[in-house]
């Protein structure tokens, strides 16, 4: 298990390298972000030059990444073209979009799951096919459509709840946008668990189980679930990282200022620090997850061994 | 180093913070509004793109901040755009060349500390250095010694720390020699960029960034940046317009809609910048609680008049012939549904008449005609190898929609097909690229925002030969030799010298004016007196909270 986890972090070594060096090729390639500060008229060269030297524009690109890799490893991830270090961004950003994704988390799998097993094991009946027409119809709803929509009736309309969320990002004013952007993988985790439940409710061990005199409701806890969750696990773990990068829609939406939000303006601003950044501690969080799940899967199958 | 803060704290933070939030999750957001916000007007905001020193900011949202913080020797009055003395005395000369500046006495910024002929040499000094980095340092360019520490060349070191035409002659008075006759020049000082700064902004870097200290009349209260910034009123401030209300609070906001959702459900006060999409239903969504009034934005499609086929006698009745062939009525009002205007000469309403605006200087050449230019540029021997293509960058500004209407309604004139075709640039930053290496080799769209209200902003930089903005190329002596005798004439006279030039350019038609930008905002029910300045920035000081 030690040898597995060590040989595991080894191995990321030369994806972390592999995938930050595309991104930083990518960001750069874009343009010249110099140009973009000086608004809708011509940059004066000599101002330009000077910007371009602090921000290590006008060495060639390898060099660039070398020099950036270097700051990284000291801890320093750049100043934004507003002076304000790229650190600084994430300890706000990351903050509220982890609870953000928590928040959609925890709803996915209280719902999700208790759903799946629910018409998993009453396949054909009313209640399993009235939830698969409610997952299509949120499948197939973009989240820009059930968001603005929340928004507004909750909001506006009815005024229950303040339609933007404030800066600090507290955790009830987060459950709206947590729902929302938990919604679509809620249907796939809800058909998910639903598929794996219903196969393995057939299973050997299921039948000896139950002739052993096992109750029914140990059965589906402990045996059937347990066996199940597995598909579940790896959507939920690679589902973590997508909702801390994707979540870019919901929080444009919502007003959230988390790290969709940070990466799109750095985007737009062509503010190649902050997307950068952001994106190599996303990939940081994406290999640390799919190693959770790989873990998770002996937690959950005795019969998977690491060694 | 600024940024050399460790990974680990961050994440240290972060889940120190998730816990806490968690802990006393639900009930803090909504409530707090009431009690401690009465009197607070809440403004839209979004991050401001460069640090908030007055000489590197040249966008709205930074704009805003700088116009409640900071009083210049000017100020451009809100509703005329005439600029007026605002900590200046008076600023005198006989030559139009040699300023001489007294100073009010009784201003101090918000620490305490007065403003002095030095805060402002100091502050202009600051700006105009090429090492700081500022990016409105060409505001500065015609003061004496400016191409001493901010040489053209691009690898070339400053010569000298400080401007030589800056001389301070006593604790309130001081003397500026420019380079050339300007007679205007007294007028751009009100742009902000011609701050005075109080000694913190030179000792204290750092925090001053943290917390700008101005003269104006609000004081900056507490800024988080990407968040908020708190500003109440300036006990200090020496003005005549103070704040009729007890402060403003910038709120940032993620996306326009949002904002706007925020605006309606009553949770911002002013919102000054309408999502294009919403333009439509504004007015009845907010009760006609909505402005539109001009901004001194002029969209133009300008020529590459360095390259060979667009030089001719011909290629200029081509674009006599283009320019009657757009429909700009019909785009201002589908598309951008009044929020622009057909532009009839080559400033902004802004200026107002005595200013040198002047709506019918274009004439026939700006209506639009689909027989006569069809006529005009057959006679020319058709366009420029049969074709034209029309560029601009489609990332802002609903680009890509007038573009496609525009070339239509040149392909509709000339009843060809492909006629005009439009070249899409991504970004902004690509498109700028391809105008400075001279890359155009048909029109292409030229926007020009007006540093300041002043008829020489709308030309000098862009017309003059080889002038800063000049990015058609575009050089005629008789037009140079008008405008430096505006500049050296006394202001009256300048305007109409400067209409001449004027003239003359849009005879040549280096650029095809297209329309006037509008500046447009909403706000709520719970204030009243909003409006716009003419940069289009709220009026934060005559704003009153219900």
């Amino acid at each position: 298990m030690g040898r597995y986890v060590i040989r595991r972090l080894l191995q990321m070594v030369p994806v972390f390298l592999g995938t930050t060096f595309l991104i930083f090729v990518m960001v750069y390639a874009v343009g010249d972000p110099v140009n973009a500060m000086f608004g809708d008229r011509a940059p004066d060269p000599a101002t330009a030059a000077q910007l371009r030297a602090q921000f290590n524009l006008d060495k060639p690109v390898w060099m660039q990444y070398v020099l950036y890799l270097g700051d990284i490893f000291t801890g320093d991830f750049g100043n934004a073209f507003n002076g304000q270090p790229v650190t600084e961004l994430m300890s706000r950003a990351f903050p509220v979009t982890l609870r953000l994704a928590v928040i959609a988390i925890v709803i996915e799998i209280i719902i999700g799951i208790a759903l799946g097993v629910v018409t998993g094991l009453r396949r054909g009946r009313p209640v399993d096919s009235s939830v698969l027409m409610l997952t299509l119809l949120v499948i197939s709803v973009p989240t820009f459509v059930t968001g603005t929509l929340a928004q507004y009736l909750l909001g506006v309309k009815w005024g229950w709840i303040p339609p933007a969320v404030s800066p600090e990002a507290p955790v009830g004013e987060l459950l709206l946008p947590g729902l929302v952007l938990a919604l679509l993988s809620l249907a796939y985790v809800t058909r998910l668990t639903r598929a794996s439940i219903s196969e393995n409710a057939r299973a050997d061990y299921v039948r000896t189980a139950l002739a052993k005199g096992l109750p029914r409701r140990r059965v589906n806890t402990r045996h059937l679930l347990r066996n199940s969750l597995i598909p579940v696990v790896t959507f939920l773990g690679t589902d973590v990282g997508n909702l801390m990068a994707g979540a870019l829609v919901t929080e444009r939406i919502f007003n959230i200022q988390g790290v969709g939000f940070q990466l799109w303006q750095g985007i737009v601003r062509q503010n190649s620090p902050t997307v950068v950044g952001f994106v190599t501690v996303l990939v940081i969080v994406f290999l640390l997850a799919n190693l959770i799940v790989d873990l998770l899967y002996a937690v959950l199958d005795p019969r998977i061994r690491y060694g | 180093m600024r940024g050399a803060t460790r990974v680990t704290w961050a994440f240290g933070c972060a889940t120190v913070v998730t816990l806490a939030a968690a802990g006393c999750g639900g009930g803090g957001g909504g409530g707090a509004a009431a009690g401690s916000d009465a009197g607070i007007v809440r403004a839209f905001w979004t991050d401001p793109q460069n640090p908030l020193e007055p000489a590197n900011t040249n966008e709205v949202q930074g704009g805003k901040v700088l116009e409640m913080t900071f009083r210049g020797l000017k100020r451009y009055n809100p509703r005329t755009g005439k600029a007026e003395n605002a900590v200046a005395e008076s600023i005198k000369t006989d030559d139009q060349q040699n300023f001489d500046i007294t100073l009010k006495k009784g201003w101090k910024f918000s620490d305490g500390t007065p403003v002095t002929a030095k805060s402002f040499v100091d502050a202009w000094n600051y700006g105009a250095l090429v090492t700081n980095k500022q990016v409105s340092s060409y505001f500065f360019e015609y003061i004496d010694g400016y191409d001493d520490v901010h040489p053209e060349n691009e690898s070339a070191k400053p010569k000298a720390k400080k401007m030589s035409g800056l001389k301070v002659t006593g604790k309130n008075s001081f003397k500026v020699k420019l380079n050339q006759k300007f007679s205007q020049w007294p007028d751009t000082l009100g742009y902000a960029a011609f701050s005075p700064l109080p000694g913190k902004f030179f000792t204290d870097h750092e925090n001053w960034l943290k917390k700008p200290v101005g003269n104006g009349p609000y004081k900056v209260d507490s800024y988080t940046k990407g968040q908020s910034m708190r500003l109440s009123v300036n006990k200090e401030y020496a003005g005549p317009d103070k704040p009729k209300n007890k402060g403003v609070e910038l709120k940032v906001y993620t996306d326009q809609n949002t904002g706007y959702t925020d605006l309606q459900a009553g949770n911002l006060d002013v919102f000054d910048e309408l999502p294009a999409g919403q333009l439509k239903n504004a007015e009845r969504d907010l009760d006609g609680r909505y402005i539109n009034q001009p901004a001194g934005i002029l969209q133009t499609l300008s020529f590459p008049l360095y390259r060979k086929e667009w030089q001719t006698e011909k290629a200029k009745q081509v674009r006599v012939g283009l320019s009657m062939a757009i429909n700009r009525k019909e785009v201002t009002e589908k598309i951008y549904q009044g929020t622009r205007k057909p532009a009839g000469d080559l400033t902004s309403p802004v200026l107002t008449k005595s200013g040198g605006y002047e709506p019918d200087m274009c004439g026939e050449v700006c209506q639009y005609d689909p027989k006569e230019a069809k006529k005009l540029i057959e006679d020319a021997g058709g366009l420029p190898g049969g074709k034209v293509t029309l560029t601009s960058n489609v990332d802002t500004g609903s680009h890509r929609q007038w573009m496609d209407a525009v070339c239509n309604s040149i392909n509709n004139t000339l009843d060809k097909n492909d006629a005009c075709t439009v070249n899409p640039v991504p970004t902004f930053s690509e498109f700028r690229k391809d105008i400075a290496g001279k890359k155009l080799k048909s029109m292409f769209r030229t926007g020009w925002q007006m540093d300041y209200p002043l008829i020489q902003n709308f030309l000098q930089p862009l017309y003059y030969t080889d002038a800063s903005s000049n990015d058609a190329g575009y050089s005629d002596k008789r037009v140079d030799k008008l405008i430096d005798e505006a500049n050296a004439a006394g202001e009256e006279e300048a305007v109409g010298k400067f209409q001449k030039a004027e003239e003359i350019v849009l005879k040549d038609l280096p650029a095809i004016p297209l329309w006037y930008q509008d500046g447009n905002a909403g706000y709520s029910e719970r204030v009243s007196d909003v409006r716009l300045n003419p940069f289009s920035v709220p009026v934060f000081t005559d704003i009153r909270v219900k």
